[in-house]
């Protein structure tokens, strides 16, 4: 268990901001025979303006936990609620609406385009909003300032760093505006002081105001952020936002 | 709360994703865009010329005149071949639409050789035929080489040659003192012909003068009691534009009043004219070259719209995550496939069209490419582009984003 740190901000699961995501008792099941238990009930709110790490070594369930999270895989029991929208109530393509418009994702292996400009990577962003060219590109250059990339924004991502092509993705994330971006390991392929570049560039887009969650099995990263959550086998087993968590008893022993 | 409701993408949008996968593999998309193209061209190179060499016999016809008809003799009743009467290109050219009448007379009696030394028996299928003067003009056709018979020369051992007698004979230049073998005696060349397109006998006949035909090959008829001019076998009538139905009518009357049944008349214009309808079938055989080509290109295109699809699990796990529907994603891919193959309709229409202008002007037609040549390949090829995208397109929309998202 790592011990709270210096809360940075002050919005802690105290009811003061909104939430931007809310699962209740999420339960996700794989497969049939034996049946994998990937997530055992699961409850976590994340409120407008939060940073914090969900953090588990590989296997406990964070990558499913990431795609409930993200719309990409439904729960099997409970709900998943993002931005005031229930998830279980939209379809496939309501499902897709709501990530163009809510959700952005930034991913450990960056998935960019290679044939594109950089400004359109980060373009493609807001594609599949309805987002006019001209309106999506005039924002990808906002988007591409506030990660400190304006000066690239003509570059192919092939001639760039780990750490600019990531933050390349970041603005690709932020460029819509979501109501929270889930960043996938956001450092996992980086050395450690680019790393850290792109956990203060994370802490920096914060205080901007974005809602962050940072799925990771790295304790050092997710000790810097405000909030962390711990997941294990599926099931959450502490929460710096919170005082105490019910870990049921099969789990601790 | 607002409905969601994915947002629909612009066509420019929609046409800048779809070029994405070919711009970014060029090489590949330019192989696999190639068979469709090959197929194409086949087809509209084949429905080109075929198109192109017609209007080519046509202006041919055109520039020889519709307005010459051709009388022979035909079979009398008995089953026996007819003669003409020996006066009957006189009484023809008194009709009054007529402007010309010129004749011919084979001479069965006498073949022609290259020298006394090739055996009787190789004839070369060629017809040694009197001729009277005026013959060129009215059949369209001059002489290669060399010159025609005069009012001199045709009284001389003296013969003009056909194009398809002179290459037949192994004569290829007219030289002085250059002579065949015909009807038992030495005949001087005196000149080579080109090819008569409205009356083709000529081609394979060896041309003298009926004074000649009479005096040297014995090709005689008797009138009022004294030696003539023998009896003429095919006359040549030209005839008023106009008024070519009316001579057509009184032809054989007039050539042989008592038997007009033993008279052959005849339009050569209109046997080209249906030749010319006819040659747009010899092609069939290429047109399903063609469209083999565009299956075997199509299955190309279906091929590495599939490898695609598998390659870009993470562009479409990317792109899923980013919003995009099912739906979108399955046009974006079939779109690609369709703009793949497009791509290859229309740089095969263009080869196809190239292809067809080269040929026409080593011809000298005129370069006709009927619409449903180029409209059916490039439509053929959208179509066959849709098909082979559908199933590549269906795979890519229903790979579940985490699936497509998952790192190998």
């Amino acid at each position: 268990m790592s011990p709270i740190r210096r809360r940075r901000t002050p919005v802690l699961g105290d009811g003061g901001a909104p939430p931007a995501l809310d699962l209740a008792a999420v339960t996700k099941t794989y497969g049939e025979q034996p049946p994998v238990r990937a997530l055992r009930g699961v409850s976590l709110t994340v409120r407008k303006g939060e940073l914090l790490a969900i953090v588990g070594p590989s296997g406990s369930g964070k990558t499913t936990l990431l795609h409930v999270m993200g719309t990409l895989e439904r729960p099997t029991t409970g709900t998943v609620r993002i931005d005031g929208v229930d998830v279980d109530r939209l379809d496939d393509r309501g499902l897709s609406a709501l990530r163009a418009r809510s959700i952005g994702f930034v991913f450990q292996q960056f998935f960019l385009a290679e044939h594109s400009t950089v400004l359109d990577n980060v373009a493609d962003g807001l594609l599949y909003a309805g987002v006019e060219v001209r309106e999506r590109r005039r924002r990808a250059m906002e988007a591409l300032a506030r990660v400190g990339l304006e000066q690239r924004a003509s570059s192919r991502p092939t001639k760039m760093s780990g750490g600019q092509r990531q933050r390349v993705a970041i603005a690709r994330a932020l460029v819509g505006r979501p109501a929270i971006v889930l960043a996938d390991e956001p450092t996992g392929n980086l050395d450690s002081a680019t790393g850290a570049s792109i956990v203060e560039l994370l802490h920096e887009l914060n205080a901007d105001g974005a809602t962050i969650v940072v799925i990771t099995h790295d304790a050092e990263l997710a000790a810097r952020l405000p909030r962390q959550v711990h997941v294990r086998d599926g099931l959450i087993t502490s929460d710096s936002a919170r005082e105490r968590i019910d870990v049921p008893a099969e789990i601790r022993s | 709360m607002t409905a969601l409701v994915p947002a629909r993408l612009r066509f420019g949008d929609q046409a800048r994703v779809a070029s994405i996968g070919l711009r970014a593999r060029r090489l590949r998309s330019a192989l696999s865009a190639l068979g469709i193209a090959i197929g194409t061209a086949a087809i509209v190179a084949v429905l080109g010329l075929s198109s192109s060499s017609q209007a080519g016999l046509l202006h041919e016809i055109d520039r020889l005149g519709t307005n010459l008809l051709t009388a022979k003799s035909g079979q009398a009743f008995s089953g026996q071949a007819a003669q003409l009467p020996q006066e009957a290109p006189a009484r023809i050219s008194r009709l009054a639409a007529v402007e010309q009448v010129a004749d011919t007379a084979t001479v069965d009696t006498a073949k022609v050789y290259r020298s006394p030394l090739i055996p009787p028996v190789s004839t070369n299928a060629l017809t040694v035929r009197a001729a009277s003067l005026n013959l060129l003009p009215v059949i369209a056709t001059s002489v290669d080489q060399g010159r025609w018979l005069n009012s001199a020369t045709a009284t001389e051992p003296v013969v003009v040659l056909g194009a398809v007698a002179a290459q037949r004979l192994g004569i290829d230049r007219v030289h002085s003192g250059q002579r065949v073998w015909l009807g038992g005696q030495w005949f001087y060349v005196a000149g080579i012909l080109k090819p008569a397109v409205l009356a083709p006998d000529i081609d394979t006949s060896a041309l003298v003068g009926y004074p000649a035909a009479q005096r040297y090959l014995n090709h005689t008829s008797i009138v009022h009691g004294k030696a003539a001019n023998g009896p003429p076998s095919t006359m040549y009538v030209r005839c008023r534009t106009s008024q070519v139905s009316a001579v057509h009518e009184v032809l054989a009357q007039t050539a042989n009043p008592e038997s007009p049944n033993e008279v052959d008349v005849s339009q050569p214009s209109d046997a080209l004219t249906a030749r010319a309808a006819a040659s747009g079938a010899f092609n069939s055989l290429f047109l399903g070259l063609g469209i083999v080509a565009l299956i075997v290109g199509a299955v190309g295109v279906a091929n590495i719209m599939i490898i695609s699809v598998l390659e870009r699990r993470s562009e479409i796990g990317l792109r899923r995550a980013l919003g995009a529907t099912r739906g979108q994603i399955r046009t974006q891919f079939l779109s690609e496939a369709i703009a793949l193959a497009f791509l290859g309709g229309a740089v095969g229409v263009a080869a196809g069209v190239l292809a067809t202008a080269v040929y026409a002007a080593t011809k000298h037609w005129a370069v006709v490419i009927p619409p449903e040549a180029w409209a059916g390949g490039i439509g053929s090829a959208i179509l066959i582009g849709a098909l082979a995208g559908l199933l590549p397109a269906l795979r890519a929309s229903r790979m579940a984003p985490t699936e497509a998202l998952r790192t190998v």
